[in-house]
């Protein structure tokens, strides 16, 4: 052996890699090549890199740490600022249990259990965040998670055209902006029609629904809490939805409001999504995110998209779980499986129902009713001041409120951020200038609060 | 069998604190009774103590890569470095929020910014969104760029996607989902894309061809640049499915060799972890003339060294495939690898990714039947259990089931669908020889217990928390969530 192939040789040991260039040697020898380059045979020279990537020289460990501090410490977290920013992802606190928990490699380094025997771990913790989501819906069924709200809406509209064969989902203009935006782009391929109806008040527009409702519904589409907090009245929308006998009735919902609000089951849902990222998981500019997907009955769990666990037994008649329903799934009916997805959101969901077990039935009453009622002081607090208002006072909200403002919302915004406030969400891009969408959850202090108002006296 | 967490339920216990409610407003007057709930949700009442060691004994049953070898094919399950989760639990990038001003997320940025450049040099792809968060919505993102392209170009009348028999079950799914209606190429006797028939199946009605490279029976697809010759020549586009570019890194750039989509799985090649199926993320890479289609937003940086959400191409954009930037958190983690590697380290990932497949492909080839023996596999091969079958009546389940028994995680078995009694095996580069010779004289044992005691292998597994799980019965008779008994 030459010089200059142990050389070669030298520059393979990388990070994680665990064999030596003697190991690589005795192997190569056993595949029976002299080189690696000849293990490459079946790719033509000419498709080969000629040359290195161009790539930044690599970091140790302490280094890229030191790296990541630096960019990190660019940002200004919402963690040291007095943040009332949601928007479909809420800063709600997150027990100590449920990162130690997640962050043990047997969870997170393990893939999809499809070999249930060795992965019992994974799909009874599945299995009891269905359960979980079925209490807080009423629903009988809940899939394993889909990858947000936003997915498992545009699903849900799937589910309903191919259950009904028909085409048309009515959409509440109430969802959140984005909703809209990922709704189309899953549902154009397949030709859905989309009909939007208009919003009033800071809510859907009963009168527009009645008349956009027709035989060829196949679904209706509601947020509540909606984009703007704001608490439809799914009963009375209901009753105009199941009006025609095959439409479904989609729902989108806080699952921590779910604590206090009415259960979807209450108002009749027939499909409930949300987004999960409030139930334990970190904000994370945005994700992951998951979103969880259930349905009232346990008929419709065969048109269901989505991986399910179920119960069974194993061969000593021993209870034991593992993925079902899988003759729904693209990796059997391909083509024409009920969706393209072959995961969830397995460590997401995890981090739920552990925060949901530590939380427990009244810890999770607790984090709903103080959100809810530290937004209502807020709300209060601020429309006392000179020139700001309510912007739908007689409608119910939840922890979410839009006040109109007497100075453009982005303004406040840039002016609050200088000290570490983030006032809020501007709804200037959605043509409101003078509107701010303000959350609150139950990790602000009343003195947090007061700040926050009194920084808004100082915008001129 | 472990009690559910409902099951350990105690009225009155908590395993939480929370501040005190500081403020005086009263629920019943803020919220009208018409829309409070009627009955408490179901949710466990336990201590913090009860929960850990539920969540702990539930850990114990899992296999994981920390716990033994898993050589899954095609899903790369590679070691997951610790820094990466030291650093993406950084304060300063978990609590951000996505509606929080650009000027206070500047570093966030930055990341993004960098991985996107770092994966387009890569893939040789022009540019890349890290928007879609898996693999399958990578793919669907891919497609619904193709189908922008066709329709821009008033080219309606594009509605078929080509993809061979060997495809992994996502690609016609997310075909269907764009729009699009699947036709099926067998494969040649080679195991690989059947140049003649492709140009018999090749009509103007041809939006694009669907290929995963190395292909599902991880061989790499050489006549490539002829398949995409004939695919452009009807202004179709080449989909290359990423699921094993674990295999090329530093050796081929897909988009330099014909591709002009491709997706990148970063938790298989880039080291973040299965997380029990997710979250993953699956950033989709383009050639310059498909960048006009990509998701909003791109991350930017000006000649200012700023950095922004760049929404400019929205018009002619697929639009938005997540609610906001997609999978943060775990593009921080492939970043962080990304940079630990550098070019040479990238090179090394698939060089050892290689020899290590083609040594266990050599050295198992005496014991199992692998179709496509006679040549140099890439970063996986697929053996079979056709002999055991005809010879025993053991099934490939069987001996994966048994494998089980020996602290080894199955191979992806019965897939890809073109191979009977599939074994799907990809060893990836992080394993050391002993314990690919521990796995080598595991399955040796395993072909010989296939002789001298098969109905052991019938009754696989036997020492694992449950035993053989009645799959059928979970499907015939739905228990999907638990039933307080009163």
């Amino acid at each position: 052996m030459n010089a200059g192939k142990i050389n070669n040789l030298k520059e393979m040991s990388m990070p994680y890699i665990s064999n030596t260039d003697k190991e690589r040697q005795e192997m190569l020898q056993e595949i029976g090549v002299s080189s690696f380059d000849e293990l490459l045979q079946p790719i033509p020279e000419k498709l080969r890199l000629k040359k290195e990537l161009k790539m930044d020289e690599p970091l140790s460990e302490l280094e890229i740490l030191r790296k990541v501090n630096r960019l990190a410490n660019k940002n200004t977290c919402s963690f040291g600022a007095n943040s009332f920013l949601g928007g479909g992802v809420y800063d709600h606190f997150i027990p100590a249990a449920v990162d130690s928990v997640v962050s043990k490699p047997d969870f997170f380094t393990a893939y999809t259990p499809y070999q249930a025997e060795v992965s019992q771990g994974t799909l009874q913790y599945i299995y009891e965040y269905q359960s979980m989501i079925c209490n807080l819906t009423g629903m009988e069924v809940a899939n394993a998670s889909m990858y947000d709200a936003a997915s498992a809406l545009a699903e849900a509209i799937l589910m309903a055209v191919r259950k009904t064969k028909l085409n048309k989902a009515v959409i509440a203009g109430t969802i959140h902006p984005n909703f809209k935006e990922v709704i189309k782009c899953y549902t154009e391929g397949i030709g859905v029609e989309l009909v939007y109806i208009a919003e009033k008040n800071g809510l859907i527009d009963l009168e527009a629904l009645k008349k956009a409702m027709d035989a060829e519904t196949a679904c209706v589409i509601l947020q509540t809490p909606n984009f703007y907090g704001n608490i439809e009245d799914a009963f009375a929308i209901e009753e105009i939805v199941h009006a025609q006998p095959k439409a479904m009735f989609i729902v989108s919902v806080d699952p921590i409001s779910l604590a206090i609000l009415n259960s979807p089951a209450e108002y009749k849902a027939d499909v409930v999504v949300g987004e999960g990222q409030a139930l334990g998981n970190a904000v994370s500019y945005g994700g992951p995110l998951f979103g969880f997907f259930a349905t009232n009955s346990i008929k419709n769990a065969r048109t269901m998209p989505g991986r399910i666990v179920g119960g069974t037994l194993d061969s000593d008649g021993k209870k034991a779980y593992c993925l079902t329903l899988q003759a729904r799934e693209q990796h059997i009916k391909r083509e024409r499986a009920t969706s393209n997805i072959c995961s969830n959101q397995s460590l997401c969901v995890l981090a739920a129902t552990v925060y949901m077990s530590v939380m427990g039935k009244e810890g999770l009453k607790e984090v709903a009713i103080q959100s809810t009622t530290k937004a209502h002081y807020l709300a209060d607090s601020i429309t006392n001041l000179n020139g700001f208002s309510l912007a739908y006072p007689e409608v119910p909200f939840f922890k979410e409120f839009v006040v109109n403002t007497p100075v453009p919302a982005e303004k406040i915004v840039a002016e609050l951020a200088k000290h570490d406030i983030y006032a809020g969400i501007s709804l200037a891009e959605f043509g409101k200038q003078n509107q701010l969408m303000i959350a609150v959850t139950e990790k602000k202090s009343k003195a947090d609060m007061d700040a926050f108002v009194k920084a808004l006296v100082e915008v001129k | 069998m472990s009690k559910l967490i409902f099951e350990n339920s105690r009225v009155g216990r908590k395993g939480y604190t929370l501040p005190k409610n500081d403020v005086e407003v009263k629920l019943e007057n803020i919220l009208p009774a018409k829309y409070r709930r009627k009955a408490d949700a179901v949710l466990p009442e336990v201590s913090e103590l009860d929960v850990m060691r539920h969540f702990l004994n539930l850990g114990h049953k899992n296999h994981s890569i920390e716990k033994g070898f898993y050589p899954l094919g095609s899903c790369t399950m590679k070691y997951n470095p610790k820094v990466n989760e030291v650093a993406v639990r950084n304060s300063g990038l978990g609590n951000l929020h996505p509606y929080q001003p650009e000027s206070t997320v500047q570093g966030a940025l930055e990341i993004l910014y960098e991985l996107q450049e770092d994966l387009a040099e890569i893939s040789g792809m022009k540019e890349v969104t890290i928007q879609p968060v898996a693999g399958a919505q990578g793919e669907f993102t891919g497609l619904k760029v193709i189908a922008a392209y066709h329709i821009a170009k008033g080219n309606t009348h594009k509605k078929t996607i080509i993809m061979p028999d060997s495809a992994h079950g996502t690609n016609p799914a997310s075909c269907t989902l764009a729009g699009f209606d699947v036709v099926e190429l067998p494969s040649n006797e080679f195991g690989k894309v059947d140049i003649d028939q492709l140009k018999e199946l090749v009509n103007e009605n041809t939006a694009g061809f669907m290929l995963t490279n190395p292909n599902t029976l991880g061989l790499f697809e050489s006549r490539i640049e002829e398949i995409a010759e004939i695919i452009h020549s009807v202004d179709g586009l080449v989909y290359m499915d990423g699921a094993n570019l674990n295999a090329l890194l530093g050796i081929v750039q897909p988009g330099k060799i014909g591709f002009d989509v491709l997706h990148i799985n970063l938790h298989k090649t880039f080291s973040t972890p299965h997380g029990g199926g997710g979250p993953g993320s699956g950033p989709v890479g383009v050639v310059e003339k498909l960048v006009p289609y990509l998701p909003v937003p791109m991350v930017r940086k000006d000649a200012n060294g700023v950095y922004s959400m760049d929404y400019s191409h929205a018009d002619t954009s697929i639009g938005k495939v997540h609610t906001f930037f997609g999978n943060f958190a775990v593009n921080v983690r492939a970043y962080v690898y990304i940079k630990m590697q550098g070019a040479k380290g990238m090179r090394s990932i698939s060089e050892n990714a290689i020899i290590n497949a083609n040594y266990l492909q050599k050295k198992l080839a005496p014991y199992y039947n692998i179709e496509y023996k006679n040549t140099f596999c890439m970063h996986e091969f697929v053996a079979d259990g056709t002999w055991q079958k005809d010879k025993n009546d053991i099934h490939t389940l069987d001996i994966a089931k048994r494998l089980l028994d020996k602290g080894i995680h199955a191979p992806t078995i019965y897939f890809p669908l073109i191979i009977k009694e599939a074994m799907m095996i990809e060893p990836t580069e992080t394993e050391s020889k002993e314990t690919l010779d521990d796995f080598i004289n595991i399955m040796i044992e395993v072909a010989h217990e296939c002789d001298s005691d098969p109905e052991l292998l019938h009754h696989a597994p036997i020492s694992t928390p449950v035993k053989r799980v009645d799959d059928v019965l979970a499907a015939r008779q739905l228990d999907v969530r638990y039933i307080p008994e009163n």
